[in-house]
């Protein structure tokens, strides 16, 4: 899923002061297993708001809507309504969600209310960690299903640096090095021999260095 | 031989050799950078010059190199993959090779977040292996990535790093056979200060036959006082430095430090010299250059041969 976290309140209302009129637009699906942008963080922000704006004594209208997805047409046409009587919409979608209300509603100002982080996934309850960069070409089954590309500070592919200390990374201690992570996942399964391969350099043309990527599947298509 | 390099010579001749690191200016300052190799001239049989270490903008390896080579120096270009992505990086070989440049150590690079420039996007396009790996087939098979005919290829000698201190133990001589592999002719070893677990490390290297095939040559730095050792005891990356060893610096009057440190670092190089496979001693006298003379006169190794 994607993870994102809620930015700061002063931010959000840097951008939304110069309205009167504001649809805060939440998104149920991966931004709210993530608690950052989900039915009730949509209601949360709208009371924050609300309360932020009347202290300095101002009143706009705030109204807030929640969608199952807002990267789907289907989905983001059932707040087509309320759209016309306001003047933003403050999106709690990620970054995928924002641009996809921008295209469907072309004449509204659509404002982020997320920083949309990474693909990853819930670890625990609270906690979720970056897993999958997008490269384009997976090669888990290479690497004991840990991701050198993006468990890797250095997104190395032959082996641990030398900086690697008690299973932890240079970069920052409370960061497990992912190649460590490999090498334990490699030896739990009896395949440590693949260590030993020389790995050639990665083709980041199918990643975003590619430039920005489209699948289009006519069987899908309607 | 498979190069023109000199370093490449003299080991060749049977010599133990010696290089000496000099790291550029944060600058454009052209004097400070020969005044640093001044000191070195004469004294070691290469000079190694960093690639924006530790992620500080400094004025670029390849451009130093060809300062201290118009000195008389024969320089090793340290080339990072952090900064530079595949493009950038063949095109300074290039470049490098051209202005007289004939050894190249191929690193990955401290990562950005320990500089100046914190904000910086980390290339990372390739892994120092597939940076040897990269030279190796210019030198060997006149191709670059991706399999394309070059005109004169760069015929670089080619090293590589070993960190035998840090962790997994038993992975660290596996990297070394695998930079071995891919091309390495010679390996520069993270600053040597716990010898049991260096000696170890060499033996291992010895079982697997790595010695015969590669040159390897113990990194020596000389602590300059006690808060130096505890620095990088306990901030730098990759480093072991023993209780014991700082527990002997700080045992010494703070004015008697430099003195007692160089006398470490002359011990270390007299005992990894004793070391089988052993080619060589790499000098990391950081921001210390104008005393790598005096060490190498104790130690031993201050005349060097002409070949």
């Amino acid at each position: 899923m994607i993870v994102a976290e809620l930015k700061e309140i002063n931010e959000i209302r840097k951008m939304i002061d110069r309205y009167e009129a504001i649809l805060v637009v939440g998104c149920d699906s991966c931004v709210a297993e993530c608690a950052a942008g989900g039915n009730r963080e949509t209601m949360l922000l709208a009371a924050a708001l609300k309360l932020s704006y009347k202290k300095d004594r101002k009143n706009p209208v705030i109204t807030e809507a929640c969608l199952d997805r807002q990267c789907v047409d289907d989905f983001i046409e059932r707040i087509a309504h309320l759209v016309p009587e306001h003047d933003v919409i403050l999106s709690l979608g990620c970054g995928a969600g924002v641009q996809a209300l921008a295209r469907v509603y072309t004449d509204k100002p659509i404002i982020p209310a997320l920083d949309t982080l990474f693909i990853g996934e819930t670890e625990m309850r609270g906690v979720w960690q970056e897993n999958c960069l997008g490269c384009g070409q997976c090669k888990l089954g290479y690497f004991g299903a840990v991701c050198p590309v993006t468990r890797c500070s250095k997104k190395l592919m032959n082996g641990p640096c030398g900086g690697s200390k008690g299973g932890r990374c240079e970069v920052d201690p409370d960061v497990p090095c992912g190649w460590d992570m490999i090498m334990r996942r490699l030896e739990a399964i009896g395949e440590l021999d693949r260590l030993k391969e020389y790995v050639p350099p990665v083709n980041w043309a199918t990643s975003h260095s590619g430039g920005p990527r489209r699948v289009v599947r006519e069987d899908q298509k309607p | 031989m498979k190069t023109e390099s000199r370093l490449e010579k003299v080991l060749a001749a049977g010599h133990f050799a010696v290089t000496a690191e000099c790291g550029p200016p944060k600058g454009a300052d052209v004097a400070a950078l020969q005044a640093k190799g001044k000191h070195l001239l004469g004294c070691v049989d290469a000079v190694n010059v960093t690639d924006n270490q530790t992620a500080i903008v400094r004025m670029s390896s390849v451009a130093a190199c060809a300062i201290l080579k118009g000195m008389g120096h024969e320089p090793v270009l340290q080339m990072v993959t952090r900064d530079r992505n595949r493009i950038a990086l063949q095109s300074d070989l290039f470049g490098a090779y051209g202005l007289g440049v004939r050894n190249v150590l191929c690193l990955t690079g401290d990562h950005q977040c320990f500089g100046n420039q914190k904000e910086a996007v980390g290339v990372f396009d390739l892994d120092s292996i597939q940076l040897v790996k990269t030279v190796r087939d210019m030198r060997d098979n006149g191709k670059i990535i991706g399999g394309e005919e070059i005109q004169g290829p760069p015929k670089f000698f080619i090293g590589a790093a070993a960190n035998p201190f840090a962790d997994p133990h038993w992975w660290r001589v596996v990297r070394l056979g695998k930079k071995v592999e891919a091309g390495a002719d010679f390996i520069q070893t993270q600053c040597v200060f716990n010898l049991d677990r260096f000696g170890e490390f060499m033996g291992q290297a010895r079982d697997m036959g790595l010695t015969e095939s590669v040159k390897i040559f113990a990194g020596i730095t000389p602590i300059k006082n006690v808060g130096m050792a505890r620095y990088m005891a306990n901030k730098v990356a990759g480093m072991d430095v023993p209780e014991e060893l700082i527990k002997r610096m700080a045992g010494v009057p703070k004015e008697k430090q430099p003195a007692e440190g160089i006398k470490i670092a002359v011990e270390t190089i007299q005992q990894v010299r004793e070391m089988e496979g052993i080619a060589g001693i790499h000098l990391m006298a950081i921001e210390w250059e104008a005393r790598v003379p005096e060490i190498l006169e104790a130690a031993g190794l201050s005349k060097r041969p002409e070949v």
